[in-house]
């Protein structure tokens, strides 16, 4: 007979086996970077020349002497604060909408929802198309429908954000499966009790719906915060950062400085700038939620 | 009784008329693409637009494949991905059974520790990665590209934990009462129940390996071991104006997500559902 405590290590030692490629992976791919790259950021180093420790030189140089990190910090910014709040509405609305009960209703959600499992180089090629100056298709249908004479999308510091803002919202499916699944997890139940009670649809959904759907926006909220800090491909072909660095992405930035420009120490500091800012947005979400998510477990 | 009938009637011709300009607004640009790969170089600069091309141009697609070596690009993408998909399914599996199934001291720990590291941005290991695949020699090889896949991605290890959790434990109990060991109740017991988490992670993982541009970008340098991502803007650069090539190229590079996307959409929903919900 086997002793119950030999049982259980027995079954620790498989549990950490297990887990040993992520462990391995976790060290020597996650952890063990993150800590080097906090040392290359301390470091002028190019990849040829020995490194020369600088100290915070490169975070001083970044935040006094680099327009372009703040330039790049703005496109970034900006286009996060277009992106997260109109793909969270739009994707919402289109759940909603996908959530009637209407003939043909699965066309529709593939329709919507196909455009999303698209990505790299060749969106961005195709979008590039649609949104040439004199022969893409957007200026054509603006001037046909509305006679509006369209901007130099693309080549136009002013319009240059927007329309990859635009671009990013052809993949608005992908939020509205998710909030789909949030709608459909709702108990009908709760609609029936407030029908009886004489509550108007209007009423139900800011009273039901919406408090039900809080942790599937927050989910929402976080990953398209942390996403959209990380746009490198479509900028990469599409602009190169340009008109005059107006689409320079923060990570589009810390790129050339890597592997174009070679100073590793000082790309490995806009990093942990970035990382900074990531924490941040993440953190400040996660602290405001007990104010406005709703789980349900909790009352329990 | 009659007047909710046609209110109900008013509300879903509403409803279908919005449906279907929404739908008009998102086909248009897979649309536009494909007719603009049909196109001869006249029609392209046409206005008012030509929809459908007259005469169609098939051999624009002959012209796009044969100016630069695509079918190399795309075998080699598909090299990569599928010894990827077969390290994220070993891989992933194997911990999210550890997490799932097995009690030993730190397990909670070390699943948030996981969790957690879904926030770090890839750019800020990405150097230091790059250097340590150079110092051992793997730059310009598909090492860099495939070796994460047998580490476990986090994001997959979790989906597929959330699969094994609604697996009841009394499989695991009956087959230890036939004296499976662990690994062969995860292997021959688990594995086999959670079929649908396998099947959305490896088309997650095929659809990363088919779009990842940044990778290959930085890791890859001869022309003959470039993916199809890489042969794109190689393409792109080459063939600036000619619209015509660069969309059918664009297309090409589409159909495989499209059709995955088509066969397979319930694996996708599940896959997205589980991660989304339950988190």
């Amino acid at each position: 007979m086997y002793s119950v405590s030999r049982i259980k290590k027995h079954e620790m030692m498989v549990g950490y086996l297990c887990l040993a490629p992520w462990i391995l992976g976790f060290i020597v791919l996650t952890a063990g970077p993150i800590i080097t790259s906090f040392v290359i950021s301390l470091l002028n180093y190019d990849m040829v020349h020995t490194p020369v420790f600088v100290g915070i030189q490169n975070y001083r140089k970044m935040f006094f002497e680099d327009p372009l990190f703040w330039k790049s910090l703005k496109a970034t910014s900006y286009y996060t604060l277009l992106v997260v709040p109109l793909n969270l509405v739009g994707a919402l609305l289109i759940a909603l909408l996908m959530n009637q009960k209407l003939r043909f209703i699965n066309i529709f959600r593939t329709i919507y929802y196909m455009p999303s499992v698209f990505s790299g180089v060749a969106v961005a090629l195709l979008w590039s198309w649609v949104f040439n100056k004199d022969f893409g298709v957007l200026n054509y249908l603006l001037d046909k429908l509305f006679g509006i004479v369209g901007p130099n999308w693309l080549g136009s510091e002013e319009w240059v954000i927007p329309s990859l803002a635009i671009m990013s919202l052809w993949g608005v499916g992908g939020g509205m499966i998710v909030f789909l699944a949030g709608l459909q997890g709702i108990p009908t139940q709760l609609y029936e009790a407030a029908r009886i009670d004489g509550a108007t649809s209007w009423q139900e959904f800011w009273t039901i719906t919406i408090p039900l759907l809080t942790p599937t926006i927050f989910y929402h909220l976080v990953t398209s915060l942390i996403g959209t800090w990380q746009v490198f491909t479509q900028a990469y072909v599409m602009t190169q950062g340009g008109p005059n660095y107006a689409s320079l992405f923060y990570v589009l930035y810390i790129y050339f400085n890597a592997f174009v420009w070679f100073k590793m120490g000082y790309a490995c500091a806009l990093a942990w700038i970035l990382f900074v800012v990531i924490l941040i947005c993440t953190v400040l979400t996660f602290k405001s939620s007990p104010y406005w998510v709703y789980y349900e477990a909790e009352r329990r | 009784m009659v007047e909710s009938k046609v209110r109900i009637i008013i509300k879903n011709t509403i409803l279908y008329f919005i449906l279907v300009l929404g739908s008009f607004i998102l086909l248009i640009p897979l649309f536009w693409m494909i007719s603009t790969s049909l196109k001869t170089p006249a029609q392209i600069f046409k206005y008012p637009i030509i929809w459908i091309p007259k005469p169609i141009v098939w051999r624009n697609y002959i012209d796009a494949f044969t100016a630069v070596p695509f079918l190399r690009y795309i075998s080699n993408t598909i090299f990569i991905a599928f010894t990827s998909i077969i390290g994220d399914i070993f891989s992933c599996s194997l911990v999210a059974y550890s997490f799932a199934r097995l009690r030993y001291p730190g397990r909670n720990f070390l699943f948030l520790l996981m969790l957690s590291t879904l926030m770090i941005p890839g750019s800020v290991t990405m150097i230091p990665q790059f250097l340590l695949y150079k110092r051992f020699g793997f730059i310009d090889t598909y090492v860099p590209l495939i070796l994460p896949a047998y580490v476990g991605y986090p994001i997959w290890i979790f989906l597929i934990r959330q699969f094994f959790m609604t697996v009841p434990f009394e499989y695991d109990d009956a087959a230890k009462i036939d004296g499976c060991g662990y690994l062969a109740i995860y292997w021959k017991v688990l594995l086999p129940q959670i079929k649908p988490a396998l099947i959305a992670v490896s088309i997650s993982s095929f659809m990363h390996h088919w779009n990842n541009f940044m990778g290959p970008l930085i890791y890859l340098n001869s022309q003959d071991k470039y993916t199809l991502a890489l042969g794109l803007r190689l393409f792109q650069g080459l063939y600036m104006t000619k619209w015509e090539l660069v969309m059918a190229a664009s297309t090409i590079a589409l159909i495989p997500p499209a059709l995955i996307f088509l066969l397979a959409q319930k694996y996708f929903i599940q896959g997205i559902v589980i991660t989304g919900l339950k988190g």
